[in-house]
């Protein structure tokens, strides 16, 4: 059994779409179920996923791939491995933007720590719980978050020297 | 009555030990390190900003500049996870000619990280004898690709030039310098007092730790966990390749040298391997046929008089894209919607032409299905990691890298915490901190 098939199997309805591209599994969960799955990919034996991989996220404002719509404008994505089976998980949870919070995973992997800053930092996303959520990459008084996709790529606002 | 209280005490950025792009402010009671907060993003540049601003071959002139110690490993991930968006698969001859720049590329990494730390404690020499063996595969990497640092060498569906004719020779001799330089390097470290006395002990990591912040590469080798990718998830043609995969056991400074002392020699095995086992490709050029210089070629396709260059080979130098038709398909994928045609393709007749501009005009290019990959190479420092998502346009909706650095900087302070002041130089530089993959 996959890492895909056991979570169908364990939360049916938490699930909200799930597709294996070019085989790497993905499912995409309700924002609210985050942490239970999270501590049941951590916690149950046969799936084991000890690491955090990579933790960032997507925006999809005026996306038109395969010319559907987003429903809600961000999404978080999780890229879990297990040391122990050598099997890799993608999960994926949508973000509306007019409330964009979502839960830290910094208590079951303290590696999300840095990475929910990143992208905090660049998406303005909030992380509830977070210990230390401030910007990482950019300055504090950095105005907007840099990798949405409303900033402008050739927006200036250095802290000295000519503004825009 | 007396109080004492804890100093701060501010570190960096422009502190030489801190390679002028991380900030730490620490809290010092006495010459133990209590707390420590590091600031990163000193050398930040943007860089998954602008791949989404442009087409997915321009994106490889960036990722040079991620690992800027190793860039042919930051140009085959992203080419990896392009090809995996397109699902396409490139000849042989290519896996084998990414797999030999890699590990090149891997063995100067570990080559400046040793020398560098190595040099922060006062081993002015091994660092100078380190960096003219790196000089000497940085000369193989200068032959293949025709640049040292930024070489953009590597193209999505192979790769930009052939290896040149002799090249095997030329790399088994500066194997052999290397292996020279590794045991010199050896004798003057491993038996050092002073060497010895700085790194044991010094900077230890639990292996829970390690995997709790996610770290990879030789730092969480060095904690006894061997994960590496080129193992677990062989890519290319790792798994036709025999090396091992060096374990420490404790976690500290001395392990991280050892672990990338060896993998330094696993690499230079893995290359020698490599060229036992490369297929024949057209390497020791037989041009028989009409061979006439580029510039001639291209005049001649000027003038309109492109029926007799059909047959024709063009001489080119060996680092130039497409150089003779026949090392072409070898090297590339044959798929005319990802990879350029030949030279004498574009110059010499109306098809190739056509092929090469779609593929190079604004709004044409390469357009992978909507989708999205994860693809994670073995990059010198740990997992390098590209999640790519094609929304089916010419360039990508996002490219996220996963830099392997950031993980290590994230759980550093657990390496410090407790440690004296100056263990801080040997503990930086064991991690091989690159801001240009950590910032972006």
């Amino acid at each position: 059994m996959t890492p895909l098939q056991r979570i169908q199997e364990q939360f049916p309805t938490q699930i909200i779409e799930t597709h294996a591209f070019r085989g790497d599994e993905t499912v995409i969960i309700r924002p609210e179920a985050l942490l239970t799955i999270a501590k049941f990919l951590k916690e149950t034996p046969e799936l084991d996923f000890n690491f955090l991989m990579d933790l960032t996220a997507v925006d999809y404002l005026f996306y038109a791939g395969g010319r559907i719509q987003k429903e809600f404008r961000f999404e978080v994505v999780y890229h879990f491995l297990s040391l122990k089976h050598n099997h890799r998980i993608r999960i994926k949870i949508p973000v509306d933007e007019k409330k964009p919070e979502v839960d830290t995973l910094c208590t079951i992997w303290p590696s999300a720590n840095w990475y929910e800053r990143e992208v905090w930092d660049m998406y303005g996303l909030r992380f509830k719980g977070h210990p230390n959520l401030k910007r990482i990459l950019m300055y504090e008084e950095f105005q907007g978050h840099a990798l949405r996709k409303d900033y402008p790529v050739n927006k200036r606002q250095p802290l000295i020297g000519p503004q825009n | 009555m007396t109080q004492t209280r804890n100093m701060l005490l501010n570190v960096g950025p422009s502190h030489p030990a801190m390679h002028g792009v991380i900030r730490m402010i620490m809290e010092l009671d006495g010459e133990k390190i209590k707390d420590v907060d590091i600031e990163i993003g000193y050398l930040h540049r943007a860089f998954e900003k602008m791949c989404e601003t442009v087409m997915y071959t321009q994106c490889f002139p960036y990722t040079d500049r991620l690992n800027y110690v190793s860039p042919l490993i930051n140009n085959v991930g992203f080419a990896l996870a392009v090809e995996k968006l397109l699902g396409i698969e490139t000849p042989e001859r290519s896996k084998y000619i990414r797999v030999i720049m890699s590990e090149i590329s891997r063995v100067t990494d570990h080559l400046t990280c040793v020398g560098a730390s190595a040099m922060e404690l006062g081993a002015m020499s091994v660092f100078l004898y380190m960096i003219k063996a790196r000089e000497f595969l940085w000369e193989l990497v200068e032959e293949i690709t025709g640049a040292r640092l930024t070489i953009s060498y590597v193209r999505i569906g192979g790769v930009k030039a052939d290896l040149t004719p002799g090249f095997a020779d030329k790399a088994f001799e500066k194997i052999a310098e290397v292996r020279k330089v590794l045991i010199e390097a050896d004798e003057l470290l491993t038996r050092n007092r002073i060497f010895f006395d700085r790194m044991k002990n010094i900077g230890k990591i639990t292996q829970e730790d390690a995997i709790a912040y996610g770290v990879t590469g030789p730092f969480l080798r060095a904690t006894g966990v061997a994960y590496d990718v080129r193992k677990s998830n062989p890519y290319l043609i790792y798994d036709k390749l025999d090396f091992e995969v060096p374990v420490g056991t404790t976690g500290d400074n001395l392990d991280r040298y050892f672990v990338r002392m060896e993998e330094m020699e696993q690499s230079l095995r893995i290359i020698e391997q490599c060229f036992q086992q490369i297929p024949d490709g057209p390497i020791a050029a037989d041009l028989t046929g009409v061979v006439i210089p580029a510039a001639e070629m291209v005049d001649q396709a000027k003038m309109g008089q492109t029926a007799d260059l059909i047959e024709d080979e063009v001489s080119l130098d060996p680092t130039l894209q497409g150089s003779t038709r026949k090392y072409y398909n070898s090297i590339n994928a044959n798929k005319k919607d990802v990879v350029l045609p030949a030279k004498e393709n574009t110059y010499g007749n109306i098809e190739g032409l056509m092929n090469h501009f779609k593929l190079v005009m604004y709004g044409h290019g390469i357009k992978p299905p909507v989708g999205e990959v994860y693809l994670p190479v073995e990059g010198a420092n740990g997992e390098l990691g590209f999640y790519i998502v094609s929304d089916g346009r010419d360039h990508p909706w996002r490219v996220r890298v996963h830099p392997p650095c950031f993980p290590i900087m994230a759980a550093l302070p657990k390496c410090l915490i407790g440690d004296m002041m100056a263990d801080l130089v040997p503990t930086f530089g064991s991690v091989n901190m690159i801001a240009g993959e950590l910032d972006r």
